[in-house]
């Protein structure tokens, strides 16, 4: 048999998702929110930190084969994707402040175009892979990277062993962030369809800032891996 | 406010892959990975509102992030750099 005040709160919490019984105020409330996501953020820093930190060892030891390898992106589809996701980042602000200030058409309409620019990204990453498919340079089997000079070094070559290690560093962070970006938008897909419904007041908004802050940060990791795996040695 | 910061973002983009194709030298990383910390600064302080943020405790979490990762490429790249043997 429940608690019948137990259950009375229960009752008054899914009405008032904007103040919790445990918490002091809805500022409180929100803070404590956003605060879990910056910690939440914080394990994210380390995770992609390690492979960062992969990839800063291998360039310092491979240096010219990573230039080499590098050198074989098509670095305007990169710098193409970096506007596009900073296009996305600026939507997702107005998102936030639409919700913050009650504006509903353009709390929804934020929210698509970011999903829109979020496959954008998605679309010119996959162009930018079925290239690498098409020229074997997908570490396996049929890799190949025969016979390509190194950067500023005349009538020396790429160690295709190591150019491997360049590709596999590529693949596993622009895919992991990629990975990112899916789960970005599946939680871009719910936030629209919880703001369509008219969940989000500017006294509760609390998923859509926390939704953002994932976003940007996704943003941020792509910041760095554009100039380290596209624009490295780049000039003739 | 939020414009600005964007136009921000998009020049330091058009900067860091035009300065990809200029001869700098040692400098070409220095100039990509200092635009690159200025973006991401400017992502985390006014889009992610790290600035204005009422909670000490959220600063101290993106503080402490940041040193642990510090710690993380200082440290392993000291070792590696400085291993003339290797």
């Amino acid at each position: 048999m429940p608690d019948s005040t137990a259950v009375g709160l229960e009752r008054e919490e899914q009405q008032r998702p904007e103040l919790l019984h445990h918490f002091a105020d809805p500022q409180q409330q929100r803070d404590a929110s956003s605060l879990g996501m910056w910690v939440f953020l914080a394990t994210e820093v380390m995770f992609f930190g390690g492979l960062f930190c992969a990839y800063l060892i291998y360039r310092h030891w491979y240096f010219g084969d990573f230039g080499a390898a590098s050198k074989s992106i098509d670095a305007t589809l990169g710098a193409t994707n970096t506007a596009v996701l900073i296009c996305s980042s600026l939507t997702v602000v107005l998102a936030v402040w639409a919700a913050q200030t009650a504006r509903r058409t353009l709390l929804l309409a934020s929210l698509a175009l970011t999903m829109i620019l979020g496959l954008a990204f998605l679309g010119i990453k996959a162009v930018e892979y079925k290239d690498k498919f098409e020229e074997h340079h997908v570490p396996g089997a049929s890799f190949s990277f025969d016979n390509v000079p190194i950067p500023g070094h005349p009538g020396e070559y790429a160690n295709p062993r190591h150019a491997q290690i360049f590709f596999s560093l590529y693949f596993v962070m622009t895919g992991l962030h990629a990975l990112h970006m899916i789960v970005g938008l599946g939680i871009f897909c719910w936030l629209f369809y919880a703001a369509w419904k008219g969940r989000f007041t500017p006294e509760y908004h609390t998923p859509v800032e926390i939704g953002g802050l994932y976003w940007h940060f996704v943003d941020i990791v792509w910041i760095y891996l554009f100039p380290l795996l596209y624009l490295i040695d780049r000039h003739p | 406010m939020y414009f600005t910061i964007w136009v921000a973002l998009l020049v330091g983009t058009y900067i860091t892959y035009k300065a990809a194709f200029i001869e700098l030298g040692p400098f070409n990383a220095i100039v990509a990975l200092g635009i690159a910390t200025i973006k991401a600064t400017l992502v985390a302080l006014f889009f992610m509102h790290a600035w204005h943020a009422s909670e000490k405790l959220t600063k101290l979490v993106v503080i402490a992030a940041l040193f642990f990762l510090l710690l993380l490429l200082g440290l392993t790249m000291t070792d590696y750099a400085t291993r003339p043997w290797s």
